[in-house]
């Protein structure tokens, strides 16, 4: 199960937190604003391995933070 | 692959060649099945198939096979019932029995705003062709005798709809049949190959890469299930897909006969008997994006209680299995096929946690694709660039969204 350090809170499960996406950019090899834009609004990077997200601790102190996290094995990495 | 099934399907493994007219990445349902309409409908023989494990052992190989049509929005709808029907036939036209039974699903509600979501539901089904009809509690209950209709005291069933042609197939003897088929017509399928990248000419897609040298292609489809954005991102193709993890599990036997799959939407769980008595139930798609196949406690916890009260002699029963499977989710929850804006190289991606009953269609209409350079009509809704054109399908039809 994932556990999640909240800065406020400390270690709490995964259940106090709601998932806020990903922490995503427009790839820059787009070039036309309206498909920078469609990017920006529907697609995902979707990494096999780590990335960074927000998460919510909407059960707990109720504010936003980031995280790494490695999708591959659905952990916390530091 | 077990014994018992190398007796009665006869799979024909090849040596590759170099390269193919069509080379299908991912030997699952859909995979197979497009390979098979490819040769059997267009005469397009020269294709294989590559799979990185053995056949199924993805998604196709996860799910809990149930096939409706009961979707949310005219276009699955059409869609899903074309691939209700091609099931129906589908032991006929491979020559194979897939355990096709037809079970009816007792879709359950718990409010009345549940009710009238379901009633415009019934009526949309009705209108796009997919039989569905609203049943009382009682009916509900005369359906599915084990149904405790107050909900353990919790969740009280109001009433609900009833989707008569919904059914189950035996998962790996769908996949194992389509292998057979397509290897009768002189399809490769490809094991224990995986794909690591795509070959590329300027923009072209002219084949894949994979762990046993290049494969030439004319058209490269990718029929991936969990990994299509990281095979999507070698051809420089963005998808609007999350991949999230969904577990399920099974029980002991039980005894006694549990005729119908039973839905429901507000608690987020399903239920059906498998034709070896076993009860298998699912749930909804994990919360956070993942490719881990790791089961949790957590889940088996919650979901075990939703169903125990609602059908009281699941608590009798043990747990025999839990698993966990990578669903692709796209931005709409509909699923993404057809031309990917580069060229050699398509999609059919985004089976979230309703892959298993679009195989035939998403084969076919695949396969018409691939052959004929044209969107068919009922494929057309579920291009990629609908999203750039803001006609995205949003659909909350599955009983593993909300």
């Amino acid at each position: 199960m994932l556990w999640i350090t909240c800065p406020g809170c400390g270690r709490r499960p995964v259940e106090e937190y709601s998932f806020g996406g990903e922490l995503r950019g427009v790839p820059d090899r787009i070039a036309d604003p309206v498909e920078r834009d469609v990017d920006y609004a529907w697609m995902y990077d979707n990494i096999h391995g780590v990335t960074s997200e927000r998460w919510f601790h909407h059960a707990g102190c109720r504010r936003w933070l980031t995280l790494r996290r490695d999708t591959s094995t659905d952990t916390v990495v530091a | 692959m077990n014994e018992f099934v190398e007796r009665q399907i006869t799979l024909d493994w090849h040596e590759p060649k170099r390269s193919y007219d069509v080379v299908i990445v991912g030997g699952g349902g859909h995979g197979l099945a497009t390979a098979y309409y490819l040769a059997s409908r267009h005469d397009i023989t020269n294709v294989a198939v590559v799979e990185a494990g053995y056949i199924g052992s993805g998604n196709s190989g996860r799910n809990t096979t149930i096939i409706r049509a009961n979707y949310g929005i005219p276009e699955a709808i059409r869609f899903y019932q074309h691939s209700l029907d091609l099931y129906r036939t589908l032991e006929d036209e491979l020559s194979c029995w897939v355990m096709y039974s037809t079970k009816g699903l007792v879709w359950l509600a718990h409010t009345e705003t549940q009710m009238r979501a379901e009633r415009a539901r019934c009526l949309l089904n009705i209108a796009c062709g997919a039989e569905t009809v609203m049943i009382t509690q009682q009916d509900a209950k005369e359906l599915c005798p084990q149904l405790d209709l107050s909900g353990g005291g919790r969740y009280p069933v109001a009433g609900g709809s009833y989707h008569p042609a919904a059914a189950t197939a035996r998962h790996d003897r769908v996949v194992w049949a389509y292998a057979q088929g397509a290897m009768r017509h002189g399809v490769d399928v490809l094991q224990h190959r995986t794909v690591t990248g795509l070959l590329r000419d300027g923009a072209r897609v002219t084949g894949v890469q994979t762990s046993a040298g290049p494969i030439a292609a004319g058209v490269v489809l990718s029929a991936v299930g969990g990994n299509v954005s990281t095979l999507a991102a070698h051809a420089d193709v963005r998808l609007p897909i999350r991949t999230h993890p969904l577990q399920a599990f099974v029980t002991n036997t039980y005894a006694r006969d549990f005729d119908p799959i039973v839905s429901d939407t507000e608690l987020l769980c399903y239920v059906s008997q498998s034709a070896r008595g076993e009860m298998v139930i699912g749930a909804e798609y994990d919360p956070q994006p993942s490719y881990s196949l790791r089961s949790s406690f957590n889940f088996l916890q919650s979901c075990a209680a939703k169903a125990t009260h609602l059908l009281p002699f699941l608590r009798d029963l043990r747990i025999l299995r839990q698993w966990a499977g990578i669903c692709d989710i796209s931005a709409d929850y509909s699923p993404i096929m057809g031309e990917t804006g580069v060229d050699g190289f398509l999609v059919t991606t985004g089976w979230g946690t309703w892959g298993f009953k679009a195989i035939p269609a998403g084969g076919e209409q695949m396969a018409e694709l691939i052959a004929t350079g044209r969107t068919p009509a009922l494929l057309e809704p579920f291009r990629l660039d609908r999203f750039a054109a803001d006609r995205a399908m949003a659909d909350q039809g599955s009983t593993g969204t909300h």
